[in-house]
This record gives C-alpha cells, structure tokens and sequence, in this order.
C-alpha cells in the first residue's frame, strides 16, 4: 500500500510540476503583458479560425475518387484531387508521348542519383561524383529526353512540359550560370581595365532588367539576330536568356567570396610564384566558393522560382500546363482553380523550402569549422 | 588553418616544376605580361565589338526581309486599341508614345503602392519574428517562410483567378453601406466630383501637407538648440488642418460623391479598382513583406545588446527603447537591402503581363510589340527605362552610404 501511495504522489508530484513548468513557461512566452495576452489571444483565434478549415478543405470535405467535374460539386465542396490524379502525368511530363516516359524517369533517377551524394557531405569520391554531374549527366540527359539517334525516337522538345521543364530550365540554367558567373566575378575584379569595365557593363545590364524582358528578348529578338534560316529552338533559347540572366547574379554572389579572402592568400601565392590563373583555382576559388554556397543555393531557389515565367512567352512549365488545365471545361468547378494552384504551390515550396534549409545546414556547417577563422 | 596550407603545399609542388625552367624564359615571360594583358584586352574588346557588328547586320537584313520597319518614328502613330487604366487621358487614337507613357505611370503606380503596403507589412512582421511571444514570433515565422517559397507568379494566379476570380458577378454583389462592391472586375468606390469653386479646398489642403511637416521639423529644431518650442507652433498647425475644412464649408460643400449605380450587367459611375490591379498588388507586396520582413529582423539583430541594456539601465521602457535606440542603428543596416526589395518589387510589377494589368511590359512590350512588330527598339526603350530606375536608385544608394560614412568619421 505505501508503495502505492508513494508512486502515487510521485506521479502527482511531476504532474505539478510539469504543469508548474508550463504555466511558467506560458506566463514568459504568451503573457507576459496584458498587449502580450491580447496579442497571444488574437493569433490564437487566427489559427482556430484558419487551421480547421484548411484541413477540412484540403482532406475532410475534398473529393478523393472521380472522373469529372461531376465529382467535385458537392455542398461544402473541398479540394477537387481527382482533377490532380487526372492530370498527373501532363503536370509532370507536358506532352511527352507515354510509351517514352520511362526516359524523363530515368533522367530524374540519374539526376537525383547524382545529386544527392554530392549534396551528402560524408559521402566520398566528390570529384568523379562532380565529373558525372558536369560531363556525362548532360549528354545522357540531352540524348534520353530529345532522342533521335541510337535507336530513341525523337520528341520535340515543344512536347517536353511540367515539372520536367521546370527543372531542366532550374538546371541547365544554375550550370551555365555558375562558371559563367566565376569568370564574371573573376573579370569584374580583374586589373584589366576594359575587361573590368566590359564585365561590370554586362552584370549590370543584367541584374537592372527584369527576367520577363530577357524572355521576351529571347523569343522575340533573339531569331532576328540569327542570319537567315539559323533559327533554333525556343526552349533553347529562353535557357539562354535565363543562363544570362542568373549569370549576372551568381557573378555578384561570387565577388562577395573573393572578396572576404583576405589580400594575405594572394600575396603567399605570389610569393610561391604562382601566375594568376595558378593562384586563382588553387587558392582564391576553392576558399572563395565555399564561403558563398549559401548564397549559391539562394540564387538556385530564385531561379527555380523564376521559371515559372516561362509561360508567359508560351512555355509550359509546371504552373503553364496546370494554368492550361484550368480551362478545361470537363473539370470546371468552383474549387479546380484553389486545388491547382494548391498543388503547384506544394510542389514549389516543398522544392524551395528544401534547398533553403539545405543551405542554412551548409552555412552552419561551414561556419563551425576552424579553417574559416584564421 | 590546417586546411588552408594544403592547397598552398599542393601548388608549391607545381610551382617548384616552373622553377627548373630556364631563367631567361621565366625574364621573357615577366617581361611580356603587361604587353599580353593588353594584347588579350584588345582582343576581347574586338570579338566583343565583332558580335555586336555581326548581330547589328543580321538584324538589319532579317528586318528588311520581313519588310519590318525601322527606327521611333512609330512613335508618333496611332496605337489604336484601348487600356482599361490610364492616369493620364488616353484613347484609341493616342499615339505609342503616350502608350509608353501610360505603361509607365501604371508600372509606377503598382510599385509605390506596392512599397509602401510591403514595407508596413514587412516591419510589422520583421519585429514580430523577434517578438518575446512565442507564438506571435512563431507566426511570424511561418508567414516568411511559407510566402518566401512559392513563386510570385503562382501568388498572382491565386490572388487573381482563384480569390478575386471568385467573387460575384456585378449584378449579385453585396454592397457596403451602398457605395462600395466588390464583384469579379474589381473594386467599386464612390468618386469625389470637383465642382465649381473646389479649387480653394484644394489648394489649402495641399499648403497644409506641405506646411505641417516642415513646422514640424523646425518645431523640433527649435526644441533641440534653445530648448524650448515656441507656443505659435501648435496654433499654426491646428489653423492650418482647420482651413481646408473652413473653406469647404464656407464655399457651400461643392465637392460631392458620385456613387457607383448597376445599369445591366455593370456599374455605372464611381471608380473602379480593377482585379488585374488588386491582384498584382497584393502578391507584390504581400511577397516583397517576407523579404523586408528578413532585412529588419537582421538588421535589428545587428544592434548590440549592450545597447539596449543600456537603454534600459537609463529607464527606457521597450517602445521607447526601439523607437530611439534600436530603430535608428537598424536602419543603417536595413537600407541598403531594402532598396534592393524595392528595386525588386518595381522589376517583379513586370509579372503583370501575365494577367492582362496594362503595365509597361504589357502594353509596351507586349501589345505594341505585337501589333507594330519593332521588337528591338521596343525592348531597348522597356530595358533602358528599366536600367535607369536601377541605376538612378544605386546613385541614390551610392550617396546615402557616403554619407553614412562620411558622418561616422565625424563621429568621435
């Protein structure tokens, strides 16, 4: 019986005191003022008014099974997925032909195997890993999603579409624009004058335009440029233009590395007698480029924001084709256009959200260690 | 440190190779240096000016082709199709020119709208993510990170299909209080009617506006060199507010509301805030908020603590404490990226074109285009007069960071 009582008031015992902990912890964090209670209060009604009825929307009131439209025009109707279901395969492919799929499967398989142990950093052999990912991945990837040679039939790439085109445009952009962005970082630093000057001109003009003008450019201006008949792609030439434009960007998320390394390094590596191009990539850029992969990562997540601007010169990415698929009278009901732009904007944040705290995990991990504070 | 001798080792060992070189190669090659830096200059300078010529001369045989005409002289012709937002009189007849103009301004607008609403928004959030309520901060928290990941554009789409795109047809809109609606074109208000004789109001309103801030200013001048604040001051300020009222009465009212009216399947009267508008400002600035709202928290974070604990100790409480000692060192910090967010913001209004809101690039670059197919002068008028936005507010930038360190020197 003792035994009893005594585990009983022990219990008791760190009951209280939990609640004790709680309500001291609530009187520091939520009400330490009466304009802090009030302010606890209100954004507690905010979340009892919003969460609730987001999940009823997103899952207890929203249809899950159905053909058409006819499924989703229920009273209190919530979110309509079988509109997703449906069109699963064009937000994620675009018009590529169904029995060529399995290759943009296997492209997101070898892209997704060839980045994630380069983004691991216990993972070892980075620079065979590197060396797939900048020599061979882009020519499996051109010779898998196009075709045309080796027993692959050709598909246009006007039939490539949705995610695939989103991320083919976020990368083929971000590995253009990274070396291309060294060297302009590289020239705006550079003691040549002109060389400086012709860079500064260039990343200025760049970063002073918004990227829907360098779109219409490359739709519009670009084929004027060509000599007669030399006229290409159009996909092609919007990554140009995007390539260009997120140049500029990397460019001055590059100087900032070079510039925190102090005038110290350059001067040992002269003294070493080493030439410019020497010191430069065995010294100044290895040191300079892993201060700023947060910032690199940055300004990947605002390219592959970006991309969604694709559709207003007649891309479909993946906001273009759910945009697209908004008309389609078969699924027109007073929730497709929030369950659309739901989906999309899942998609995009899990995406954005992602490569964001990947940098942050960087930027902590690059800031504990030793060599960055001498 | 162990780190960094590494790659300093591993090129010494390549360096020591040179070394064996013979001595007179290494004099030659030192020697030759600045010639080939030149030479090297020269050369990219030529392909530069090379690619320039040969796009220049492709372009002019491609145009002359497509018998596209050339040069500004389009300009000056009629434009002939109508824009549903003009600050400025406009019509079918008016001319590219004043098309250009009326881009422009509706670009402008957006923009200063847009700032002024992301910057309210974003302080507000930027000092509550440092709030000591934990769930305040932690609101504030999720808001930045939820809108900082999805794109701007998709934000538009929402805001201007989904949400506005939902709201009644004009015939079955709800009113309020009978002089403003809200229906699927946008925002109906009552429209102030100048009449006759409104002119004085006006006027003794914008002397007012003007007046009231610099008496403040010298109100507080005042104050601060001799002390005290001279009595004359509030009377003044109050004479002031109260003579647009006086003049107003004493004219006999003569300015009314013209209420908006349904006639068919539209209101007739009043002002209309179109969707197209409505939508892109709220994704604009509810947007560039998540931005601003980063800046002002890292730039209050920047303070030093012993600033604020020693505000304390003299028996500031915390508005106080931020209003006259956090706020003012934080804006150092702040500005220089909140001009980048508004630079943003006036180039992201762009987007526009995506939903038909007749902005420069949607008129301009867009509509005109089409129709006079001059995309280079086009493009070059919508780039240049997007570069010197940017490059009139880095000039600004440049002066106030002088300035800032030319008063930090002074400081002792």
């Amino acid at each position: 019986m003792t035994n009893l009582s005594d585990a009983k008031i022990l219990r008791r015992d760190r009951q209280t005191s939990i609640l004790a902990y709680g309500w001291h912890w609530a009187r520091i964090h939520l009400f330490s003022s009466w304009m802090n209670a009030a302010l606890t209060l209100s954004a507690i009604a905010l979340l009892w008014l919003t969460i609730p009825a987001l999940i009823d929307w997103l899952i207890i009131s929203a249809s899950w099974t159905g053909e058409s439209r006819e499924a989703c025009l229920n009273e209190n109707q919530g979110a309509c997925w079988p509109f997703i279901f449906e069109k699963w395969e064009q937000f994620i492919y675009g018009r590529y032909p169904q029995e060529e799929i399995w290759r943009v499967n296997l492209v997101f398989l070898l892209a997704f195997g060839g980045a994630l142990p380069m983004l691991i950093p216990a993972v070892p052999w980075k620079g065979w890993n590197a060396l797939f990912l900048v020599v061979i991945f882009p020519i499996l990837c051109l010779y898998l999603l196009s075709g045309g040679v080796m027993g692959l039939p050709y598909v246009e790439s006007s039939r490539w579409g949705g995610l695939l085109v989103t991320l083919l445009i976020a990368g083929v952009g971000n590995a253009a624009a990274l070396p291309l962005g060294i060297l302009l970082a590289l020239g705006r630093r550079s003691e040549m004058r002109i060389l400086r000057t012709l860079c500064v001109l260039f990343i200025e003009f760049w970063r002073g335009i918004p990227l829907i003008t360098v779109l219409f450019m490359a739709s519009v201006m670009l084929p004027l440029f060509f000599a007669e008949g030399a006229s290409f792609d159009k996909l092609l030439r919007c990554l140009i233009g995007v390539a260009l434009f997120s140049s500029a960007y990397m460019a001055e998320v590059v100087r900032g590395g070079l510039q925190a390394i102090p005038q110290g390094q350059h001067d040992a590596a002269r003294a070493l007698g080493m030439g410019y191009w020497r010191m430069t990539i065995l010294i100044i850029l290895p040191q300079a480029l892993k201060i700023v992969i947060p910032g690199i990562v940055n300004s990947f997540i605002a390219l592959f924001k970006d991309t969604t601007l694709v559709l207003i010169v007649g891309l479909f990415d993946l906001l273009g084709i759910i945009q697209l698929h908004l008309a389609d009278p078969n699924w027109s009901t007073p929730q497709t256009h929030y369950t659309g732009y739901a989906f999309a904007a899942l998609l995009f944040w899990l995406f954005c959200f992602g490569m964001s705290r990947y940098s942050q995990y960087m930027e902590r991990r690059l800031g504990t260690e030793p060599s960055h504070n001498g | 440190m162990e780190r960094r001798r590494i790659p300093l080792r591993a090129a010494g060992a390549l360096i020591s190779r040179r070394a064996a070189l013979p001595r007179s190669l290494a004099e030659w090659r030192a020697e030759l240096a600045p010639r080939a830096a030149f030479l090297a200059q020269s050369l990219v300078l030529l392909l530069v000016l090379l690619f320039f010529w040969r796009i220049l001369s492709n372009a002019i045989g491609n145009l002359e082709q497509q018998n596209i005409a050339s040069g500004f002289g389009f300009l000056n012709s009629t434009a002939g199709f109508a824009v549903n937002q003009a600050l400025i009189p406009y019509s079918e007849e008016s001319s590219y020119g004043r098309l250009l103009i009326v881009g422009l301004l509706n670009t402008l607008l957006v923009s200063a709208l847009g700032i002024a609403l992301a910057s309210v928004l974003g302080f507000v959030i930027g000092i509550a993510r440092l709030s000591s309520n934990w769930i305040v901060a932690r609101l504030a928290a999720a808001y930045v990170e939820i809108v900082r990941n999805i794109p701007l554009l998709l934000q538009i789409f929402f805001w201007y299909f989904a949400f506005l795109g939902a709201l009644p047809s004009p015939r079955s809109a709800a009113g309020w209080m009978e002089s403003v609606y809200a229906h699927n074109r946008g925002i109906v208000l009552p429209k102030p009617v100048w009449e006759e004789g409104s002119a004085l109001t006006l006027q003794l309103l914008l002397l007012a506006l003007i007046l009231c801030p610099l008496l403040l200013r010298f109100a507080r001048w005042r104050r601060e060199t001799t002390g005290s604040r001279p009595a004359w001051i509030q009377s003044a300020l109050i004479a002031l507010l109260l003579a647009p009222l006086a003049a107003f009465l004493l004219t006999g009212a003569p300015i009314s509301l013209d209420y908006p009216e349904l006639k068919g399947f539209n209101f007739e009267g009043g002002i209309t805030i179109s969707r197209e508008f409505l939508a892109l400002l709220l994704a604009l600035s509810l947007y560039t908020a998540a931005y601003i709202a980063e800046i002002v928290r890292a730039g209050l974070l920047a303070v030093q603590r012993g600033q604020v604990e020693a505000a304390r100790a003299i028996g500031l409480k915390t508005p106080q404490t931020l209003r006259l000692v956090v706020i003012p060192q934080a804006m150092q910090v702040i500005i220089p990226p909140l001009t980048n967010q508004y630079l943003n913001l006036t180039k992201n209004s762009s987007l526009a074109a995506a939903i038909a809101y007749p902005d420069l690039v949607s008129v301009f670059a867009g509509t005109a285009l089409n129709q006079t197919g001059q995309a280079i002068e086009i493009l070059f008028i919508t780039m240049c007069v997007y570069l010197s936005l940017s490059v009139l507010t880095s000039i600004a930038m440049n002066q106030y960071n002088a300035r800032l360190s030319r008063r930090k020197k002074s400081a002792p």
